[in-house]
């Protein structure tokens, strides 16, 4: 075979991909006006139905997301990264923002979230409580201790006396759900609006020593936003009626 | 290999502004990581508990993974470079798959076949015999996502070197066996080095595979990366620190199998 028909076939492919990628790359309505959120992947759910409301409610907004966990969009923050409105899952993380300098003013604490036991669809192992979780050949996942709900599984750990022996720790809430979900552990241990997103798939187990870890979900604008009047609008709107209806439908509490 | 000295062959001049700029993106990120250090706890952070875990960790997994890689791969790549099935083209497609696929999606697959709802699994799970959450796990995922790269290594040496020698040793009345020990084995070797430190280099940053599949856990299946990302999330001096020990291994790996090895002339 000719190397010249091969590179000229591999040109040819080429080619084509780069039109391909050239007709992707659509371009932005004009006078339409994008909010960009960083928020953290729990409140990923209840973020996007609030946003297609806010934007049935205000033609010509949009709400962009990037959903990951708090540590890594705070990093990138404090690296210079360029959005509207950060909502953090801990305050650890928000101070991380506002240390660096970057928040346009105090934070405000919109939600609370607190951690529950799931277990596979039936609760087969008939788990009642964090002690169930301790019995020996019980396959248990959780975040590790370095993220938000690894550190309050472990202030639950210690309120109920149970030191627990996880077979994996995990870096997200997600991650520790989509184990259970998989059908590759026996219990885990996620917040309430994670069970509530999974319903159907996963059974959710509270107890009481969740209280003893509650979460705050603060919000901040940014300062060098690239939409801030926009933005002001749909801060009041998470914290409005609204907000607070959407928010606690998906489990959260209320500050 | 030549007789006499050939006249030095310089390339182009065109082609060094590209090449400084390949070069410029490989090396100033690393020198960024270097420059966020913390000289006065970088010596605690290095021999921590989490550290010295995840380093010996890291280099058992990847040394097993290579070795697996070279008794499983090895032969792969000769069967696919000397066999002459119409299906060959397709088993050679499918043999790149992991390097195509992003690694989560490879320790998915895994799960959904090894994990104890998975066929495989479930019977494992029978006789008493659980892969997720093992070391064993890791060294798995670390396999299926770094063995390509030796695949394909061997496989385009020993197709460049066609199949002459191995013709000519079996007219001289060698068996195969005997062909493949004594003809083919020694034209792989110059393949190997580079082919080793290739899949040791991908298996020791193997990173979403395994902790998808393995999950994570300090000194049973946090290997560096792992332990890198999760220490990033509260501590990111710490995972720098411990990105360091990763460069430090991969530097050593390719000093020692030397830089001849690694050019692919054994």
């Amino acid at each position: 075979m000719g190397r010249r028909r091969i590179f000229g076939r591999s040109a040819a492919a080429l080619a084509g991909l780069v039109l391909l990628a050239g007709c992707s790359a659509g371009g932005q309505a004009h006078g339409e006006r994008t909010v960009t959120v960083l928020a953290a992947a729990s409140l990923t759910e209840s973020f996007d139905e609030l946003a297609g409301r806010f934007s049935a409610e205000n033609p010509g907004v949009r709400v962009n997301f990037d959903y990951a966990g708090s540590s890594t969009l705070a990093e990138q923050l404090a690296q210079g990264r360029r959005a509207d409105l950060f909502a953090s899952a801990d305050e650890k993380n928000m101070a991380k923002v506002t240390g660096s300098g970057v928040a346009a003013g105090p934070p405000q604490t919109f939600a609370t979230n607190k951690l529950a036991i799931v277990v596979p669809e039936g609760n087969p192992d008939h788990v009642g409580s964090l002690a169930d979780l301790a019995a020996p050949g019980r396959v248990v996942v959780q975040c590790a201790p370095q993220v938000p709900c690894g550190s309050a599984a472990r202030t639950a750990e210690q309120a109920a006396g149970v030191p627990l022996r996880p077979a994996s720790e995990e870096n997200d809430v997600k991650a520790v759900l989509r184990k259970v979900t998989a059908g590759e552990a026996d219990a885990g241990l996620v917040y309430v609006t994670d069970a509530r997103a999974a319903a159907g798939q996963v059974d959710e187990v509270d107890f009481p020593q969740a209280d003893r870890a509650i979460n705050d979900y603060p919000v901040v604008a940014l300062k060098d936003a690239p939409e801030p009047e926009a933005a002001a609008k749909f801060l009041a709107y998470v914290r409005g009626p609204v907000g607070r209806e959407v928010l606690a439908r998906h489990g959260f509490g209320t500050p | 290999m030549t007789g006499r000295r050939a006249p030095a062959v310089r390339p182009p001049r065109a082609l060094w502004v590209p090449a400084v700029l390949a070069l410029a993106l490989i090396v100033l990120p690393v020198l960024g990581l270097l420059g966020r250090i913390d000289p006065v706890r970088l010596p605690g952070l290095l021999t921590g508990p989490a550290a010295l875990d995840a380093l010996g960790l890291s280099v058992r997994t990847s040394l097993l993974a290579t070795l697996l890689s070279l008794l499983l791969g090895g032969p792969l790549a000769v069967v696919l470079a000397r066999a002459r099935w119409r299906g060959l083209r397709v088993v050679r497609a499918v043999v790149l798959l992991p390097l195509v696929l992003p690694p989560v999606v490879g320790g998915l697959a895994l799960l959904y076949l090894l994990g104890r709802t998975g066929p495989v699994g479930g019977v494992l799970d029978l006789v008493g015999l659980r892969l997720p959450y093992t070391t064993a796990a890791v060294v798995l995922a670390q396999t299926f996502v770094a063995m390509p790269f030796l695949v394909v290594g061997l496989e385009g040496a020993l197709r460049s070197a066609d199949d002459r020698y191995e013709q000519v040793a079996a007219t001289l009345g060698a068996g195969p066996w005997r062909t493949f020990r004594r003809v083919t084995v020694p034209l792989l070797l110059p393949a190997l080095g580079s082919g080793v430190v290739l899949t040791f280099a991908r298996a020791l940053g193997e990173f979403g595979a395994t902790i998808t599949f393995a999950g994570s856990l300090q000194g049973v299946t946090r290997t560096l990366p792992l332990a890198v990302y999760t220490t990033a999330q509260s501590d990111v001096d710490a995972a720098v620190a411990m990105s360091l020990l990763l460069i430090a291994l991969a530097l050593l790996v390719i000093g020692l199998a030397g830089t001849k090895a690694v050019e692919g002339r054994g």
